[in-house]
Order: C-alpha cells, then sequence, then structure tokens
C-alpha cells in the first residue's frame, strides 16, 4: 500500500524496571509519540515497514 | 416513492442475506461522531488524516482541502442531522501520480461473514447521501487491505448543490485475501481527483491498487467546490434497505472507541517513584481497543501526592505502556513536596466541568 507517513527519528524506550524495551519514541508527521510493539498498531506496522525497506533506522533505547 | 410492500419486501431480501439489524458495516456513516475536532474545520495536510471518527482522508498534496463536519450548513436529507463536508481551498489539475480520497477501512473482523476469497463470497450493496457542487460522474471503489484486490464503480451527480442518493450492488470477491481477524480488511474509497494510476475501469475485479475509476470528476480541480456525504450504508446482499440509524449517540460513539477514544481528565492512578524522580501512572479504558494504542496526553493533568501538586504534559513523558484495554506512563516531572517512593499519586480535576487534559488513545486502521 502507498504510504506517505514521515517518520523522522525512532528510538526504543526501555521500561526502568525490567531493562526490557516498552515502546518505541518516534516523530511521526511532525508529532512525537510513543508507539507500542505492537503489529497491529499502524504507527509500528508503518516503523517496521520503513525500517524493512531501509528508508528508517530506530536507536537503540538509553 | 417506494410502497410499504416494496419495503418490506426489501427487509426480507435482509433478512434472507443475513440480519435485520446490525446490517451497516460502516460505523459512523450518519457522521454524527467528530471526536477529534469536535465540529471544528480543519486545513488538510498531505497523508493520512483521520476526519471525522473511523473516516480520514489520503492526499499527496498540502492544503488542497478543508474538511468540516456540516460545513457550509446545508439542510439534510430526512432523517439525517450531520454530514462530512470538504471543501477545495487550493485547486490543482491531477497528475497521473496525484490522489485525493476520503475512506473508510474496515476491520477483518467485521467482513468476516463476506466469504470473500472464497467461492461463497457474499453480493454487498452500498448506498449514500451525496450532494456536490459539481456534476458528473464521480469514482469510488472498494479494496482488499493488501491493496492488490479493487473494485472500482461510478456514480453520478445529476444536480449540483442537491443532495441525491446513490446504490451500488457489487458481486462479492472470490479471489484475493481479505482479512478476517483485528487487522485492517474492506476500504471503501471515494475519489475526490485520482490521477490515472490509480484509476480503473469500473464495474470488475481487479488484481491493481485502484481506488477511483478512469475519467471521474476531479473535486479538487475547481476551487471551492464542495463535496458533502452521509447515510453511507455498506451492507450484505443485493438490495439497498433503509439506512440504519445508531441505536443511540452512545452506541455508535462506543463503537467508533474501539478505534479511537478521547478521554477528558483521565483520572490516572500511580505510584512515586522519587529514586527516579518519576511517578508511573495509568488507566485502563473502555470498550477493549482493536490493537495497543498510540497514547498521547493533549493539554496539562494535574497529579497530587496528598502533599503537593504538580503538572504533566506529553513532554514529560519518559515511557509508556500500552495495551488494547490500559495505558501506563512514567513521567518525570521531579519531585514535589511530600514526594517519597511508594506513597501514591492521583490525576485530579480543578475544576469541575473543566477539560484541562485529554488522553488520546490511537488504534486505527
Amino acid at each position: 500500500m502507498m504510504n506517505t507517513t514521515q517518520i523522522t527519528f525512532a528510538q526504543y524506550v526501555a521500561d526502568p524496571l525490567s531493562g526490557t524495551n516498552s515502546s518505541i519514541r518516534a516523530t511521526i508527521d511532525g508529532q512525537e509519540l510513543f508507539v507500542p510493539l505492537d503489529p497491529a498498531n499502524r504507527h509500528y506496522a508503518e516503523i517496521m515497514r520503513q525500517v524493512e525497506t531501509g528508508e528508517l533506522t530506530i536507536q537503540e533505547a538509553e | 416513492m417506494t410502497s410499504k410492500a416494496f419495503q418490506l419486501a426489501r427487509l426480507g431480501n435482509a433478512y434472507s442475506d443475513g440480519a435485520l439489524s446490525n446490517r451497516n458495516k460502516i460505523i459512523n456513516g450518519s457522521m454524527v461522531i467528530d471526536q477529534r475536532n469536535g465540529g471544528a474545520s480543519v486545513t488538510l495536510n498531505s497523508g493520512t488524516t483521520y476526519t471525522l471518527d473511523r473516516w480520514f482522508y489520503f492526499a499527496n498534496g498540502v492544503n488542497k482541502f478543508t474538511y468540516q463536519q456540516n460545513a457550509g450548513s446545508v439542510a439534510l436529507p430526512t432523517g439525517f442531522t450531520k454530514y462530512m463536508g470538504f471543501t477545495v481551498a487550493a485547486a490543482v489539475t491531477i497528475g497521473a501520480s496525484d490522489y485525493y480520497i476520503t475512506a473508510q477501512r474496515i476491520e477483518g473482523f467485521n467482513v468476516a461473514d463476506l466469504g470473500w476469497g472464497t467461492a461463497y463470497a457474499k453480493s454487498i450493496t452500498i448506498s449514500f447521501w451525496v450532494r456536490s457542487s459539481l456534476t458528473g460522474t464521480f469514482g469510488a471503489s472498494v479494496q482488499n487491505g493488501a491493496s492488490n484486490r479493487s473494485y472500482p464503480f461510478t456514480y453520478t451527480i445529476s444536480a449540483a448543490n442537491t443532495w441525491e442518493q446513490k446504490t451500488v450492488t457489487i458481486a462479492g470477491d472470490t479471489s484475493g485475501t481479505w482479512a478476517t481477524d483485528n487487522t485492517g480488511s474492506l476500504t471503501l474509497w471515494y475519489g475526490l481527483g485520482v490521477g490515472s494510476t490509480l484509476s480503473g475501469t469500473a464495474g470488475s475485479w481487479s488484481g491493481s491498487d485502484y481506488r477511483s475509476t478512469t475519467g471521474a470528476t476531479s473535486v479538487v480541480g475547481t476551487s471551492g467546490a464542495t463535496f458533502y456525504l452521509t447515510g453511507v450504508q455498506l451492507e450484505v446482499g443485493d438490495t439497498a434497505t433503509p439506512f440504519e440509524h445508531p441505536r443511540s449517540y452512545g452506541d455508535e460513539l462506543a463503537r467508533c472507541k474501539r478505534y479511537y477514544h478521547k478521554m477528558a481528565n483521565p483520572m490516572f492512578r500511580g505510584v512515586e517513584l522519587s529514586s527516579w524522580s518519576a511517578r508511573r501512572m495509568g488507566i485502563n479504558f473502555f470498550p477493549v481497543m482493536r490493537a495497543a494504542p498510540t497514547v498521547t496526553l493533549d493539554g496539562t493533568l494535574r497529579v497530587y501526592n496528598g502533599t503537593a501538586s504538580g503538572t504533566v504534559t506529553s513532554s514529560n513523558l519518559s515511557t509508556t505502556w500500552s495495551t488494547v484495554s490500559s495505558f501506563d506512563f512514567d513521567s518525570n516531572i521531579g519531585a514535589l513536596s511530600g514526594t517519597a517512593t511508594g506513597n501514591a499519586c492521583v490525576a485530579y480535576t480543578s475544576t469541575s466541568g473543566v477539560v484541562e487534559c485529554y488522553a488520546v488513545m490511537d488504534a486505527e486502521l
């Protein structure tokens, strides 16, 4: 499907308690959003699509 | 005017097709729910923009349309109070790859009974009221989630600035993959100006990505042109039955909240974590959403730890978690007076009736 979603930043965010990634902090169409790691979430699906096509890299959690 | 006997015969057909109630697969087909904009006018950007609940606009050009619930405040067909209104803000001559479209994408669970993609695919009938300042042949399409099965169709607007009801029946698709789960399945597109790349021949199934029909009227080609839509119904069978109005406003709103939920003054409850100068707070929401939502805070959330109060905005969120029925966050607003690890922390409303913050949960398709 064609898509024009602009994602200019993406970084995993880790849970301070478990140390595992809980979400992705991303700038999507100019808005900063926390995106859950759910393949059925449209923002997550688009992030992973752009990662797969090489348009986007998700930075590791700090 | 149709006779009572004819209307009863139509309902009989609907019964044979499987339903006398909950026939309409379209949510918010009467355009009454507008959680995002509350009736305000919006100038539309490029990409995907959700407008009225469950409806989105998809375009490659910036600032070509404004959208507003009941734009222009025209009289409606009997029984309707709201419509989705588009007005061309800046005309553009459509190139081959351009597209301006409004659509609703239906969740697979809600169209699984159609049996599309199998030998037992059922026909559907789409009916809607449309009004435009332009006349001519307009384009639309039905498409699957992967955009590789499309059925473009046309409808004709005969009189300018006049509501007209249109009906089209489409034979079910026996090919392709049509989702039957919580992902996007059937999309109903209305072209507002679509180039040749995304336009196909009307009246047959295709393995291409078509969202309108070849030669259709381009609404975006005329500055100030209007396109209004309401009473959209998509039902099983070869007969258009009377529009199935929501049982109640609350019922329709609850259906919409499966996909988008704008919760006023969310009552988060949580605990202080002084070692991180943070608070972990969460809420449950109802109804359960289609997928784990993307969540933002719109406004300022007031929090209180029994000694002092503070405020949290979206920029203070340091970590979030969401599921189909819950949302938690850590905020980094620092210590308040009385802060201690393990203290309770609550969100509160400072003035009755005043909304200072929305939790905005987006699980759209």
